[in-house]
């Protein structure tokens, strides 16, 4: 089934007089349970497609296509709908919100869904467990290292049970053998449950875990592999 | 939503010296509006009170071609045989006391010192004179038989140099135009705290008043206290006079002072507004600073799907936090002050506003309608200004939010 579907998607970007266009028109289509990198070079536009799928920003022409919904024709309110529903969000900084614990940051998607309680703190101690942090449950942002941040944002993107997890740099900001554990993780719970996974990232260690690469330049989709895997 | 308002008491925690500032300035203002509004109370109800008590009454009986100003004492400005319309009067349940009362304008001289004077013919015994008698603060009350007797105010006294027992001359207009001119002695000096009242008003026994002025059996009116101001409607109907004279209440006798209360409370509406423009001015500054700093959480925020409406419902739950703790502090200093001002006094020594009676000292006087009131205007004005904060933060594209420096 296709999660994703990019119709000639081009964004252009007025700063100024000056015009950026960061997509040039690219189509691209993502089948269910896919683990895809979104490869290229800095301003190739790979987080700029993501933030399109990701229902974050409209395309300037052309058409996004999210579980089977025509996300560029959905006002503010719907594309907010759209993202809490569908689409679980990791960021290269570890987005969490820090005056919340790691339980609450988890929780926090579960409580907009208006989901019960007995519900959520089912969902919440599963994903703490699945992401190794049932003793950290307590702990705000501030008493979490880089990697067990990262991790929490993990869970909390998986929550909802979204269709789709976008991931901008997830490992951008970790050492080695924490970017290794998180992206263990991610690789994991794709093979597990089947969710897909699309992160833009330019560390090779990254691109190693994928099962399709798709390379960016200047906007345009350059070219399409499959590594062998690991 | 008990999760919102988890998240905005804890945000407010973050930086919990911005917070306790953004509400102390809330609560500054309240207590100042508090503060104020008691005070103004304190001194407009003691204005009015001691209008009354010494100088109007409740309602006085006057003919109708009496004029106050003049003092004019022709037997046709007058009242003939005051004694049986006060008599009828006292009969009245709500009547506390009822006295004629003669008014003559003079002077007063001593040496080469001279004062103008109101001299007003009083019965002593009556309750009515009861404020003078407890004001008296050395020599003694003047009593009815008293033929060379004077009881004069103690800034008077200060100006001529006078004392108890000293002769001071007293010169005054008649019935028929003349002045009369006689020595009396300072019987006794009295302060009622209130300088536009004691710095003119010199008091006679009635009768002496009367003999001296040639009004003989007159009074220019007859002056009537309630046992409460309150009750003053509910007497005029059972008043009835005669064509030629007149009744008027307290209302009419203090017009200018009627006025001024009409006019200070117009003045003050407009320092109660900037004072709640200074309190809502802190608390949008406090937010919209706080909006900038959490730009990219907001955009998280948002990202997870959190809509426009519930991040506005966020901030909003902010500012009320903000206004609650601030109305608290603000009910605390404002009454603690309000308290101290109301057992202690402030004192403003000689007001010289001319017409109007204002004692040296206003004791603030809070009220139930005025605490409710201010308290919910501050509430309401400190809401509204976190609304262009929460619209602010609810308004941001969500890339635009996470692309934000950390």
């Amino acid at each position: 089934m296709e999660v994703v579907k990019i119709e000639n998607v081009t964004r252009v970007y007025q700063i100024g007089k000056l015009e950026t266009r960061a997509l040039q028109g690219v189509d691209l289509s993502i089948e269910s349970g896919e683990f895809t990198s979104l490869v290229g070079p800095s301003g190739s536009g790979k987080t700029t497609l993501l933030q399109m799928i990701g229902c974050l920003d409209q395309p300037t022409s052309g058409h996004v296509i999210v579980n089977g919904k025509d996300v560029t024709k959905l006002n503010r309110n719907q594309r907010a709908d759209m993202r809490r529903e569908n689409i679980g969000f990791i960021f290269q900084f570890f987005a969490l919100i820090p005056t919340l614990s790691a339980y609450e940051n988890i929780e926090m998607p579960l409580l907009l869904n208006r989901q019960g309680t007995a519900e959520r703190k089912e969902r919440v101690m599963e994903l703490l467990k699945a992401v190794d942090l049932t003793d950290r449950a307590n702990n705000r942002p501030d008493q979490l290292s880089g990697g067990q941040q990262q991790r929490v944002a993990i869970a909390r993107a998986l929550a909802p049970r979204p269709a789709l997890i976008l991931a901008d740099e997830p490992t951008a900001n970790l050492d080695t053998e924490n970017g290794r554990q998180v992206m263990d993780i991610m690789q994991k719970l794709n093979k597990d449950t089947g969710v897909t996974f699309v992160f833009a990232t330019h560390d090779p260690r990254v691109i190693n875990y994928a099962r399709r690469v798709v390379t960016l330049q200047d906007g345009l989709i350059e070219k399409e592999s499959k590594p062998v895997k690991k | 939503m008990i999760q919102i308002l988890k998240m905005a008491f804890r945000d407010l925690g973050r930086n919990r010296r911005r917070s306790f500032f953004s509400a102390l300035a809330v609560g500054a203002g309240l207590a100042l509006l508090i503060l104020m509004a008691s005070v103004i109370e304190g001194e407009m109800g003691s204005a009015i009170e001691s209008a009354i008590k010494l100088q109007s009454g409740h309602i006085q009986i006057r003919a109708v071609t009496y004029n106050e100003n003049k003092s004019s004492l022709k037997w046709v400005d007058l009242i003939e045989n005051p004694e049986q319309i006060a008599g009828q009067i006292g009969a009245l349940n709500q009547v506390k006391a009822v006295t004629p009362r003669l008014y003559a304008s003079g002077f007063l001289s001593s040496g080469t010192q001279s004062a103008g004077a109101r001299i007003t013919g009083i019965d002593p015994l009556s309750p009515a004179s009861d404020p003078y008698r407890e004001g008296v603060v050395s020599g003694n009350f003047i009593s009815p038989d008293d033929r060379e007797a004077v009881l004069i105010g103690k800034p008077m006294a200060d100006k001529l140099n006078l004392k108890v027992g000293d002769n001071v001359s007293l010169s005054l207009n008649t019935s028929d135009g003349n002045v009369q001119d006689q020595t009396f002695t300072v019987k006794g000096i009295y302060s009622t705290n209130t300088y536009g009242f004691d710095s003119a008003t010199v008091f006679l026994p009635l009768v002496k008043a009367q003999a001296i002025t040639q009004t003989e059996n007159h009074a220019s009116t007859i002056f009537i206290l309630l046992k409460d101001t309150a009750l003053t409607d509910s007497v005029l109907p059972a008043l009835h006079v005669s064509s030629n004279l007149e009744i008027k209440t307290w209302k009419d006798l203090n017009a200018l002072f009627v006025d001024y209360e009409a006019m200070a409370q117009s003045y003050i509406s407009i320092f109660y507004l900037i004072i709640l423009a200074i309190s809502a001015s802190v608390i949008i500054n406090t937010l919209i600073m706080s909006v900038y700093e959490r730009t990219r959480e907001i955009g998280i925020l948002s990202a997870i799907g959190m809509r426009g409406n519930r991040i506005m419902m966020l901030f909003l739950a902010e500012s009320s936090m903000l206004a609650v703790g601030g109305v608290i502090m603000g009910l605390i200093i404002g009454v603690l002050a309000t308290l101290y001002f109301n057992v202690n006094g402030f004192y403003i020594g000689n007001m010289g506003l001319s017409g109007i009676l204002i004692t040296d000292t206003i004791y603030a006087k809070l009220t139930t309608d005025n605490l409710i009131n201010l308290t919910i205007m501050t509430f309401v004005v400190t809401l509204l200004s976190g609304f262009y904060p929460a619209v602010m933060a609810s308004r941001m594209q969500p890339v635009a939010a996470l692309r934000a420096e950390k």
